[in-house]
This record gives structure tokens, C-alpha cells and sequence, in this order.
């Protein structure tokens, strides 16, 4: 069965989608390209957080680019673990502060 | 589990030709020649000999996960005094600046110190590789004041500026005694930036992935290396991993072979191809044979068959125009921002 939405060798043809209005995709690439550049953050540190924020929106096309990206910019494996356990820890605390919101309307009615 | 060489584990990747023959097998889009010729490099040529580079020998006191060399202790291809006089005498015939002294472990080479005063006193800069960690075996202590005696520049091998990967490619308690000769060689004067003792930094990517842009890496050395360790340095040389030697075994075993070579292949430079170091070096092995490169010599590829073989024979100026086949392997050097044992060549 050949059959997902996910297919990893799709990544290789992220380019392609310029193929209709070109004007766009040069625009997206070419920023794209200018942000992970180095500036006040470093290279590695950009890549580490592109990183996080993958598995914040769980998109395995970035995780596998951006852990590789990470690895050659000079990560090693203890650098990638911490960023994915930020955005764990921001996915988690995201969800619990919304606890407060429960508790506002269970207070409100609540003997 | 400490690791041993193919040598003496009996490896079939021992032979230069089962490695060629593996290489072989991977299907690709075109040869490394092909790629050349799309850009009108074809056929490279040498652009003269500005640095010889001696491999001494493949003895090691370390067996690291990715050598190109194979290297190791078991292993007992030294250079012999006699073969050294030949380079000597062939320096001496040209104005080639530099000497390129590498291994192995070149210090474990009986006439390694021999070697170095001869060639400072032909006037000739000497750069020496070094795994740093034999500066803490008995009989090696006192190299740093040597080297710096000698005005020798090193060119040190760190793959990262933590523990975890260092250790993971070089062996365990590999870091901390980096660390520890880094330091000793820092109260010497290396790395100061004002004493001409020069420092220079070398990693290799810890796996199958091209190495990042090289000034970026060297910054994050740099801050981390003095925030956390109060080393200074001159300079860091990123090296792409060549796919032969022990390298090449990893790289069989974890199936990535295909992979790690088709993306060299895929990020074929012309700018760092027409920079290549094989265009401007001499690379001889320990028993006096010549190379275009250190990784042809590893894969007992000589110079041009047509040309003399031997350091005891050639014509001082003979090997000047020579013309360069490449391999497969010759993708490492021309991916990316390319690569050399002078580190990136367009970065």
C-alpha cells in the first residue's frame, strides 16, 4: 500500500509548487532563505527553533529537514532533545493555563 | 565496545578496491568527470604545488569511528628517515611553501621531530595534524613547547565543542583530554592571535550530512569553546567525511551509503570543484608513493600513470600541469561549500 498523505520524498518537490504563480513562491523562497540566515541569532539557534516549532505543528516534512539542518549547522543530539522538550513544555503549559479559563466558569457557578 | 580497524578485523572494505567496487554500486545520475564537464572544468588540471603533504604513517593511538585512513594502533606503516630525506631533498629542489605533515598520528613516527626541524630550516612553513590526545601519552608531553618552538601551526581535530559527539566519532574520554592539551597549548602562546603560534580547529560531521556553513560553526565554537573552557583559537576548518575507510563502513552498516553519496553527488559545486586541493597539492605516502590527494592515496590511486611515482624520482617541476582524474569519492570535496584539509573552499 502506497497510499498516505505524507510521503517523504514529496519534500525533495517543496519547490515545485511555484510551478503556478512563480512571482509568489521566488518571493517565499528567497525570505525564507534571508531568516535562517546568521544575524543576532545564530544559524544553529534558528534551525533548533524552526525545530520546536515543527513538532509544535507536528509537520514531519520539517522535523526531517530541520533535523538534519540542525545536526549540520552543528547541533548534536542533546541540543535537538532540549528543543523538542520547549516546544513539549509550551504544548503542555498552553494547554494547562487554559485550566484557568475552567476554573473562572466553574467558580462563577460553583458553591 | 572500543572499535578496532578494518585491518585487523580482517574487513573486506580493508581492500581500496572493495571500497572503490561499493562506491561503484551506488546508482547515480552521472560521474564526478560528467559534472565536470557540464561546468567546462574537464579535465582538472594542477595549477602548480604550493603544499606538499606528507602522511607519515597510519599508526594511531586512537581508532576513530569515521577515519579515512584506518588508522590505529595495530597498524605499522611508518615513514622511514630515508623516505623523508627524498621529500626533503624534493622541497629543496622547489619553492613549494608548505608541508602538510599528517597521519595516523604523526608523532608516533620515529622521525616526525627530525622532520619538522628539517623543514623549518628549509624555510618552508609546516603545518601538523594532530588528535591533540597523544599530548597526553608518556614520551609526547612536551610537544606543545616543541611546536611552538618550531613556529609549527596545528591543526587540531575537534569534531564539536561538547562531549557527547566528540566522544560518540573519537572514543570515550576523547573530549576532555582534547580539552585539557587545548589549554596547554593556549599558555604557550597558541591561539593568542599575537605570537604567529596558530591554532587551527577541525571538525568533521558527526554522520551522513554535509557540514554547515563554516563561519557559522566557527562562531559557535568560538563562544562556546571560551564561555566554557577559556580556550582560544585561530581558526575552525570544516572537513566533509570522504565515503572511504572506516567512514565508509559506517555509512555500509547504517544503510547510507546510497544516500550520503547521492546527495554529495546532488550538491555538486562548480566554484569549489574549480578550487579543489588536489589542483595545488602533492600528497606522499608513507612509503614515498605519489598522490593527487590523501583520499586517493588511501584508495592507492597514484598521479597520472604517465608521470614518475616516487618521490626518490621525479623532476622537481614534473607533476606541476599534471592532469587530475577524479573518482566518485572527488563529489566530497566539490559538495556544498566544498571541502579540503584547508577546510571550505568557497566559504
Amino acid at each position: 500500500m502506497d497510499e498516505h498523505y505524507y510521503h517523504k520524498r514529496d519534500l525533495a518537490h517543496f519547490g515545485d509548487i511555484g510551478k503556478n504563480r512563480p512571482e509568489l513562491a521566488e518571493k517565499f523562497f528567497d525570505w525564507y532563505g534571508e531568516v535562517f540566515k546568521d544575524g543576532a541569532l545564530t544559524a544553529r539557534e534558528k534551525a533548533l527553533m524552526a525545530l520546536a516549532v515543527a513538532h509544535a505543528l507536528q509537520c514531519p516534512y520539517c522535523i526531517d529537514a530541520y533535523t538534519k539542518s540542525s545536526l549540520s549547522k552543528g547541533a548534536d543530539a542533546d541540543q535537538l532533545t532540549e528543543a523538542v522538550h520547549v516546544a513539549t513544555a509550551i504544548r503542555g503549559a498552553a494547554c494547562l493555563v487554559h485550566g484557568i479559563q475552567m476554573r473562572n466558569v466553574s467558580d462563577a457557578i460553583s458553591m | 565496545m572500543r572499535l578496532e580497524t578494518l585491518q585487523s578485523r580482517g574487513s573486506e572494505l580493508a581492500s581500496a578496491e572493495a571500497q572503490l567496487d561499493m562506491l561503484g554500486r551506488v546508482p547515480l545520475d552521472g560521474e564526478h568527470a560528467d559534472a565536470l564537464r557540464r561546468h567546462g572544468l574537464f579535465p582538472l588540471r594542477s595549477t602548480g604545488i604550493r603544499t606538499l603533504q606528507l602522511n607519515v604513517g597510519r599508526r594511531c593511538n586512537l581508532v576513530c569511528r569515521h577515519c579515512h585512513v584506518d588508522a590505529g594502533p595495530d597498524r605499522p606503516e611508518v615513514m622511514s628517515r630515508a623516505v623523508m630525506e627524498h621529500c626533503l631533498s624534493y622541497l629543496e629542489a622547489t619553492d613549494i611553501p608548505v608541508v602538510d605533515i599528517t597521519g595516523g598520528a604523526p608523532e608516533l613516527v620515529p622521525d616526525y621531530r627530525w622532520l619538522i626541524e628539517r623543514c623549518r630550516a628549509l624555510g618552508r612553513q609546516v603545518m601538523s595534524r594532530t588528535n591533540l590526545t597523544i599530548v597526553e601519552t608518556p614520551s609526547h608531553r612536551d610537544l606543545p613547547s616543541f611546536w611552538a618552538g618550531h613556529g609549527v601551526e596545528l591543526l587540531c581535530s575537534l569534531p564539536h565543542y561538547r562531549p557527547l559527539n566528540t566522544d560518540r566519532m573519537r572514543g570515550e574520554g576523547v573530549f576532555d583530554k582534547s580539552i585539557n592539551v587545548l589549554k596547554r597549548l593556549n599558555e604557550v602562546g597558541y591561539g593568542d592571535g599575537r605570537s604567529g603560534l596558530r591554532l587551527v580547529l577541525v571538525t568533521n560531521p558527526v554522520g551522513a550530512f554535509l557540514p554547515g556553513s563554516q563561519g557559522s560553526l566557527e562562531a559557535d565554537f568560538r563562544s562556546h569553546l571560551m564561555r566554557e573552557h577559556g580556550i582560544r583559537f585561530d581558526a575552525l576548518y570544516c572537513i566533509t567525511n570522504m565515503p572511504i575507510g572506516r567512514y565508509l563502513e559506517w555509512l555500509d552498516q547504517t544503510g547510507n551509503t546510497a544516500p550520503y553519496l547521492q546527495n554529495l553527488a546532488a550538491a555538486f559545486n562548480p566554484d569549489a570543484a574549480a578550487c579543489s586541493m588536489c589542483r595545488s597539492t602533492l600528497s606522499v605516502s608513507y612509503d614515498g608513493r605519489l598522490h593527487d590527494c590523501e583520499f586517493k592515496q588511501m584508495l592507492d590511486v597514484p598521479v597520472d600513470p604517465a608521470l614518475p611515482q616516487h618521490i626518490a624520482d621525479i623532476d622537481p617541476r614534473a607533476l606541476d600541469e599534471r592532469t587530475i582524474d577524479t573518482l566518485r569519492c572527488c563529489f566530497g570535496c566539490t559538495a556544498g561549500e566544498g571541502s579540503s584539509c584547508g577546510g571550505s573552499t568557497t566559504g
